[in-house]
């Protein structure tokens, strides 16, 4: 009953739970600080463009196929669909981008039309093409593995570059040094 | 304009925590007396304001208020009502303002109803409660703001992950947090009793029932999300020792040994320090599953959208909190003076025991789900499943097992194990006849066989406390007390049937075929699509019979939603008394002649609905005796109203007092 | 009498301080042995588990490599990282979006012929970007002005 008894829990036990603690503090601030990269890269990166032929999934635009890109000049094609939100987040960067000259041909992703048409009302249609992929079958044949992506198509139709998630405006230089160098 | 109110009444809750902090700190001090008359309203009012604005968000949720981020991210309009009010709670946004306004209405509820302890003690408690909310609101002000606006408004919205479309998802994480929130509660009384050195059977008394309930809350979201993950993943199992539900079982482990520990306390005096600890430890571990769910450090099954630098967040409170109760422990728990002393012989030494060993598994399972974060450091990927912590928690589960055969027999202070060994033959007897059995329909591997033994004799001796009474008039404690304990054995043996006697079959049928699947004969009558909500799906109809008995329709679903897309499994389940047929439609596979086939994964799981069936069992019983200590409580607060009505002519507050 | 008593809580403490240290030392042991490594197919091929070790296998599926077999429920394909290609065999409901040139995590053991034998498959697709911070709309358009 006295607070000096021997057979009490030693002193230093006492700290060991913040011991113990402050070990896992330790533990996870690594694994916190540590990045972690859990995107996808396309395997397809510097290869063609598989074949495909995607009919308009809109009507103020024709469809998509991989012929278009075999222009010599290099563009974009822009992964979307009017249900991701941060292709909305997206919308005024590629707008951006159209303006300085760049040609974005775009995939709508299991899309419907009238709410496609709804997303190019509000949000602006940059697009000079869009094809509609409703099993989302070239999407996963070009390798992406989600909405918004970007991949900057060479003339000659061969993939050079996959950007995943929406453009940012920092980005914007980064891409266009991309096409540059895809000439 | 409702989104601002709601940011507004949580900026003024967060400042009313900061006031109940700074009053309750301050009415400790010598000269503070006067603050200490402010803490209960102002951590009331706290509350109140709390839940106004969680109210707030559930409305904005209700209307599909697109104007507001976190509707138009996580809700959309077709949507079925339930799940938009659930919707609310989906996400980390609102899970956390869902977090505040549970804890906010404890400390409001304590600050309301709790007389028993010491004035300072309960000063430090409130402060203590303040303290921790307050690191909470920060968090929802500064780096989760639920009610941020969106421009321009999105025509509609994202919609909720499908897969948390599902009315038991929708009450599971609500159940959680009410026991994670009335462990923070535990908590504060802890802290409170380490600051002024209070600690003893009253404080035991008024921390239990906060303990108890919390902990009926936890049981019952772990039996559920158990459940959940059971019929909703298609996998067959019930427990994957994912990391998600290694963070829920970690506080049961530490309530469940907390709530025994403190009936030591209350009763003996005893336990003293370690109590504290324990009080310490089980919010500790709600905080720090919270955290390594909400932090995608570690990668789950159940992922959540993650985001590191709210993790930093929470790291940081959790470094604050738990850091600050754990020196404070370190400082403080050395001047706890010495409990009652009691012969290992006695309740007291197998409480001991049963505290050791759900400690251990505590240990054991907080060290498998960091391992994974500790080889990462070291640059090895690994993970760590079923096979390390199945066997591992076993080796401590089976000699607590074993001690909770008598343990609750044993008198307090001491005993003789002779007095009790003649009654234990009875669950002796019952434990060979199960194995026995088990072993004579073919059941070889050791877990599963003792399962299937220890299950029954545990559901046979939890009831021998009950011998020689009364059975109208035991207390209802003591009842409470039977009941858990015999669902734990009901839960055992229903884990213990499905690793023994599970049959399963991974076909790929023709429409018109029929599989056995152990008792059962299915045919694959047809495969139709069928549209709901806010998905379509192939739907495969199965005609069942047992053992050529009545015939039985099931309907698994291989199901598309569109809003967020994404695919998934539905199961369709039947139940019989002994056990459960589980079916999961999957892909349909056409041969080179062009035959269409459907591949089907048939369960047949004998006696498996005990573990849910045993979980909801030591819910109830821990239900009881929260009624009984309720009870109680206002037996106790009543006699002492009437006391006073006839000494003087207060009657009227005494009233409000026992209300 | 309280010599007795003082001996018997030393004991108590005693039996509580084995026990957990028992804990830690047996989950340090059976996680050495338990725990199941994480493997691309470069790593597998060049240093292969024991084969009755249970590991994860994580790599892109080869195009062209997925072949299902007359039963209908297995499947046979290659995962590979571009370095090493190992074949795999499944089993089971193969999760929505698992298809060629997507990524996937086999859970598993490797057979002693060199085909990693598959008892579940994540695969890793997520329709749902989060950004990575969510900025409006209008920040994005501020910024957009800022550049020209």
């Amino acid at each position: 009953m006295s607070k000096d008894n021997p057979a009490k829990a030693p002193r230093w036990a006492l700290w060991l739970p913040l011991a113990l603690f402050a070990g896992f503090v330790v533990l996870v601030v690594v694994g916190l600080v540590k990045p972690k990269n859990t995107d996808i890269a396309s395997q397809m990166v510097g290869k063609p463009l598989p074949a495909f032929t995607l009919r308009a999934a809109a009507d103020e635009r024709p469809g998509l196929a991989t012929g278009d890109f075999q222009t010599g000049k290099p563009q974009l094609l822009n992964i979307f669909a009017s249900w991701c939100i941060p292709c909305r987040a997206e919308a005024p960067v590629l707008d951006e981008l159209r303006r300085q000259g760049v040609t974005i041909n775009a995939i709508a992703i299991r899309d419907h039309k009238a709410d496609l048409a709804a997303f190019l009302g509000q949000y602006g249609n940059p697009y000079a093409r869009i094809g509609a992929d409703d099993v989302s079958a070239v999407q996963l044949a070009i390798g992406s593995s989600g909405v918004p992506e970007t991949f900057v198509i060479d003339g000659k139709g061969v993939i050079r570059y996959q950007h995943i998630g929406d453009i940012r405006p920092e980005q914007i230089p980064d891409i266009l040094r991309l096409l540059k160098e895809a000439q | 304009m409702l989104p601002e109110i709601g940011l507004g009444l949580l900026w003024l809750a967060a400042a009313l925590a900061g006031l109940q902090l700074l009053a309750g700190g301050l009415s400790l001090s010598a000269n503070g007396g006067g603050m200490a008359g402010i803490v209960r309203p102002v951590a009331i009012v706290q509350g109140v304001l709390a839940a106004a604005a969680m109210g707030i968000l559930i409305w904005l949720f209700v209307q599909t208020d697109l104007s507001v981020k976190l509707v138009a991210e996580n809700s959309h309009s077709a949507k079925p009502l339930m799940y938009k009010i659930a919707g609310t709670w989906g996400n980390h946004e609102g899970s956390m303002l869902l977090w505040v306004t549970v804890m906010g209405l404890g400390g409001a509820f304590v600050a309301a109803v709790e007389r028993r302890l010491p004035e300072p003690t309960m000063m430090a408690t409130l402060a203590g409660q303040a303290f921790v909310s307050l690191g909470f609101y920060a968090f929802l002000l500064f780096a989760s703001n639920p009610f941020a606006r969106l421009y321009p408004v999105p025509e509609d919205g994202n919609g909720l992950n499908p897969l948390l479309q599902d009315p038991g998802l929708a009450f599971h994480p609500p159940t959680l947090y009410l026991g994670y929130v009335g462990l923070s509660i535990a908590f504060s009384f802890a802290i409170g009793a380490l600051i002024t050195r209070q600690v003893g059977p009253d404080f035991a008394r008024a921390m239990r029932p906060w303990v108890l309930g919390a902990w009926i809350f936890l049981t019952v979201g772990i039996t559920a999300g158990s459940y959940w993950a059971y019929y909703v993943l298609g996998w067959g199992g019930w427990w994957f020792w994912d990391p998600v539900e290694n963070a829920s079982l970690m506080p049961w482990l530490a309530a469940t040994a907390l709530l025994h520990s403190c009936s030591v306390l209350a009763a003996r005096n005893a336990l003293r320090a370690w109590t504290v600890m324990l009080g310490v430890v089980a919010f500790s571990m709600s905080m720090v599953g919270t955290f390594l769910v909400r932090s995608g450090i570690l990668t789950s099954v159940h992922a959540f959208a993650v985001d590191p630098r709210r993790g930093g967040f929470i790291l940081a409170l959790l470094a604050i909190y738990i850091g600050g109760a754990l020196l404070l422990f370190a400082l403080r728990a050395a001047t706890v003076t010495e409990g009652e002393r009691f012969a290992i012989t006695s309740r007291e030494g197998a409480l001991v025991f049963n505290n050791v060993m759900l400690s251990s598994i505590l240990g054991i399972t907080l060290i498998g789900t960091l391992y994974p974060l500790f080889t990462e450091a070291m640059g090895t990927k690994v993970s760590v499943g079923p096979p390390y912590f199945t066997p591992v928690s076993a080796m401590f589960a089976v000699p607590m097992f074993v001690v909770l055969l008598f343990g609750p027999m044993l008198r307090w202070r001491r005993d003789k194990f002779s007095r009790v060994s003649g009654v234990l033959a009875l669950p002796l007897v019952v434990a060979l006849i199960a194995g026995g059995w088990a072993f004579a329909v073919g059941v070889r591997h050791v877990l599963p066989l003792l399962g299937l033994a220890l299950g029954p004799a545990l559901v046979v001796a939890s009831v021998l406390p009950l011998r020689g009474r009364s059975v109208l008039r035991a207390p209802l404690s003591l009842w409470g007390m039977v009941i858990a304990h015999a669902g734990i054995g009901v839960a055992l043996f229903g884990m213990a049937s499905d690793s023994a006697f599970t049959v399963e079959k991974l076909v790929a049928a023709k429409v018109g075929e029929v599989q056995q699947v152990g008792p059962w004969s299915i045919k694959l009558a047809e495969v139709a699509p069928i549209a709901g909500q806010n998905w379509t799906a192939m739907e495969g109809v199965l005609k069942a019979r047992y053992d050529g008995g009545a015939e039985v329709t099931l309907r698994p679903q291989s199901r598309t939603f569109w809003a967020p897309l994404q695919t998934n499994a539905v199961s369709a389940l039947k139940g019989r008394w002994n056990g459960q047929l589980y079916t999961v439609l999957g892909d349909e596979t056409v041969s080179d002649k062009g035959e269409s086939r459907w591949q089907l994964r048939l369960w047949w799981k004998p006696y498996v609905p005990l573990i849910w069936i045993g979980g909801l069992l030591v819910a109830l019983g821990g239900g009881l005796a929260l009624l009984s200590r309720v009870a109680q409580d206002l037996k106790r607060r009543l006699a002492r109203a009437k006391g006073g009505h006839r000494r003087d002519e207060v009657a009227a507050l005494a009233k409000g007092d026992a209300a | 009498m309280a010599v007795r008593a003082k001996h018997q809580r030393l004991v108590l403490l005693g039996i509580a301080l084995v026990a957990l240290i028992g804990a830690g030392l047996l989950a340090t042991w059976a996680l050495r042995s338990q725990a199941s490594y994480f493997y691309v197919p470069a790593d597998m091929a060049a240093n292969p588990p024991e084969s009755d070790r249970a590991v994860r296998l994580g790599g892109m599926v080869e195009r062209g490599s997925m072949k299902n077999a007359a039963d209908g429920v297995t499947v046979n394909f290659i995962v590979s990282d571009g370095k090493a290609r190992i074949p795999v065999r499944f089993a089971g409901i193969r999760p929505a979006l698992f298809v060629e040139g997507s990524g996937v995590v086999a859970e598993g053991k490797l057979g002693r012929d060199g085909t990693f034998v598959a008892d579940n498959l994540l695969a890793k697709h997520d329709e749902k970007y989060v950004p990575r911070e969510m900025k409006d709309m209008q920040q994005a358009r501020k910024a957009i002005e800022n550049t020209k």
